[in-house]
């Protein structure tokens, strides 16, 4: 057997590796064939436990199959394919193999039966992801580079500690459905929360993402994100707290990305947004609910990357991210622009796209348990999704004005790569059934019906009205909106800063204290003991003898008392 | 002025009204179809529509309101490096 010898994600890590040292055509076909072959095993490797061993006295399962890792891998493969097909023309000799060694982690974390092999392959992730941003060269990615890897390795020491106190309270470093019911449990749930982006410690992701290169924020968008996703699906399923954390999380993103300038930044903030959704799926936790987060994070990571990707066609065209600087280039991009559109659709939820056969599983899901506001608040957040992700990023970025900008559309393996993702998002919106067989649930949801299919027209066609009508007031601006990475990169420096003039301040008045003290030690000395001081001058013999005369008085009046 | 078709001024007068013709069909649609409502909210007629309209104001709005408090300039970390 094939599974018994070869692991999909250590295959596609190996592949990385070997890649650093190659160029030309080998390189092309280690990229390529290392993703398609880890695709290949993961479609063909039989349910159950494959891998297994013992480390430190406890079972450990390297690699484990069952319905829901089979889709996570298998997409996470497809992703490494088209991320690097797209990144082909990356000059950069780091990015790419960094990235093999980022998705084949995300491949490993998905197969882990145990939390000591889905911890090694967590922080691997973090390393790789962490080079991806950096093989950018510019100093503003090295230094959000270095705040990422900060919140990740935090992220990664509270799902340690969690880890631990689960191991060693169970006996058992399985990886199985958790309560949250002891603190270990609490800290596993808390950093898994960090991957996907979860507010307050979400920052991370619009500040880091956008900085990464044209081809880098591709991978950067699928895997981090999503084997949260999918370890929450696996840990957490059900656990109502998620729904209203997934639902905050989709209005902030909507939020931050309709005040967002940055063209990649909108992206990134449609990533929380998007992960809003599946884990408010997670958190409705009925089996169909469950369906449609693992779908959503499959057709997700194609709309998105194929977003991302003409996103990074434009960046790599023009050198421009902000929307202030962009427009009008549909003129002489339009393939990049019909791209980019089929993603904004996909993103949006239109029929005949992959985003409506998903999306609209966890809604109705939503509806079937009656669960009004939660069902509400989606509605009003898929409405919100097409006006930051589905109008705005195009419109902005392809139409708005003539800024005067004449790119031509990228070199053929980008195109390749776009063209790649756009025809599997159209497509899988249409011939809906494989990806309904793969998911952990049998699906019991028609999406196609009159009823469903006009009800999403309208909000959809409602929500173009109101964008259009409104925007005056989405005009851009050159400006940012503070995040959460305020508090660690200004307040706390000022916090810092404060502290130590608090200190300084603080150390001068002491030192005045003390030289004060010091001085009036040394004048009480002076004046006793100086050479005009009293117990120092030449005394007389009289005054001598008169002060032994009253101490030996005093003396005899002691003595008789 | 020659520019490309998409962007003349008819072209755009021709866009509105399509669009404007696809929003009255997506309305008028709900007479044709089988309703499939699963809460008696989404059987008021246009549900979708003018929830859709109203939530995008809303959020239009309150991202407003939100910025007006922070919102700052593009170089406030005083370390973007133009569009690099």
């Amino acid at each position: 057997m094939l599974s018994a010898v070869l692991h999909p994600g250590l295959l596609v890590i190996a592949g990385g590796l070997a890649l650093a040292a190659c160029s030309g055509r080998l390189r092309a076909v280690i990229a390529l064939g290392a993703p398609l072959a880890a695709a290949a095993l993961v479609v063909a490797a039989p349910d159950g436990v494959l891998w297994s061993g013992s480390y430190l006295g406890f079972e450990i399962v390297p690699y484990s199959v069952d319905r829901l890792s089979r889709l996570f891998a298998l997409i996470f493969a497809v992703m490494a394919f088209g991320g690097a097909l797209f990144a082909l023309k990356q000059p950069s000799r780091l990015e790419l193999p960094a990235a093999l060694v980022y998705a084949g982690s995300a491949i490993g974390a998905t197969l882990a039966g145990d939390v000591v092999t889905l911890f090694v392959f967590w922080e691997l992730m973090a390393v790789g992801s962490t080079l991806v941003i950096w093989s950018a060269a510019t100093p503003s990615a090295y230094r959000a580079s270095m705040r990422y890897m900060a919140i990740h390795l935090l992220g990664g020491v509270v799902l340690l500690a969690g880890i631990a106190g689960h191991v060693s309270g169970t006996g058992s470093a399985a990886f199985v459905r958790f309560a949250l019911d002891t603190p270990a449990h609490w800290l596993i749930l808390a950093g898994f929360l960090v991957n996907a982006g979860t507010p307050p410690l979400s920052a991370w992701l619009p500040d880091a993402y956008p900085e990464a290169s044209w081809s880098g924020m591709v991978f950067l968008s699928a895997f981090t994100t999503k084997t949260a996703v999918y370890v929450l699906l696996r840990g957490f399923p059900g656990a109502e707290l998620l729904i209203w954390i997934g639902l905050f999380m989709v209005f902030y993103g909507i939020i931050y990305a309709l005040l967002e300038n940055d063209m990649r930044r909108i992206l990134a903030y449609s990533i929380v947004n998007q992960v809003g959704f599946m884990v408010t799926g997670v958190g409705i936790g009925t089996e169909a609910a469950l369906n449609g987060a693992a779908a959503h994070a499959f057709t997700h990571i194609l709309y998105k990357a194929l977003l991302i990707m003409s996103a990074g066609s434009v960046l790599y065209a023009t050198g421009r991210r902000k929307c202030s600087d962009l427009g009008g280039l549909f003129r002489t991009m339009p393939f990049t622009t019909i791209c980019g559109a089929v993603g904004a659709l996909s993103i949006s939820s239109f029929p005949l796209t992959s985003g409506f056969v998903s999306k609209s599983l966890t809604i109705q899901a939503a509806g079937d348990q009656q669960l009004l506001a939660v069902w509400l608040l989606l509605g009003a957040a898929s409405a919100g999704v097409f006006l930051h992700a589905g109008i705005k990023y195009p419109w902005f970025v392809f139409f708005q004005k003539d800024s005067g900008l004449r790119p031509p559309d990228p070199p053929l393996s980008m195109r390749l790569g776009m063209a790649l993702f756009a025809v599997l998002s159209i497509g899988l919106g249409v011939f809906y059934e494989p990806l309904y067989a793969l998911l952990p649930f049998a699906v019991d949801y028609v999406p196609y019906t009159g009823w469903h299919v006009v009800s999403q027209l309208q909000l959809l066609m409602f929500s173009g009205l109101a964008f259009f009508a409104m925007l005056p007031l989405l005009r851009r601006t050159l400006t940012i909106t503070l995040d959460t990475d305020w508090t660690y990169r200004r307040l706390a420096p000022a916090l810092v800063d404060g502290l130590a003039a608090a200190l300084e301040m603080a150390g001068a008045a002491l030192a005045r204290a003390a030289h004060a003290l010091s001085g009036g030690i040394v004048g009480f000395v002076e004046r006793h003991h100086g050479i005009e001081g009293v117990l120092a001058r030449t005394w007389t013999t009289g005054g001598m003898a008169l002060w032994v005369a009253l101490m030996l008085a005093a003396y005899l009046l002691v003595y008789y008392l | 002025m020659n520019d490309h078709w998409l962007a003349r001024p008819t072209t755009v007068r021709l866009l509105w009204g399509a669009f404007i013709a696809a929003l009255a069909l997506t309305v008028a649609a709900e007479f044709v179809v089988e309703h499939e409502a699963q809460f008696t909210l989404e059987r008021v007629f246009g549900f979708s529509a003018w929830y859709g309209l109203l939530a995008c104001a809303a959020l239009i709005l309150f991202s407003k309101g939100l910025g007006a408090f922070f919102k700052r300039p593009d170089d406030y970390y005083g370390e973007q490096d133009g569009d690099a």
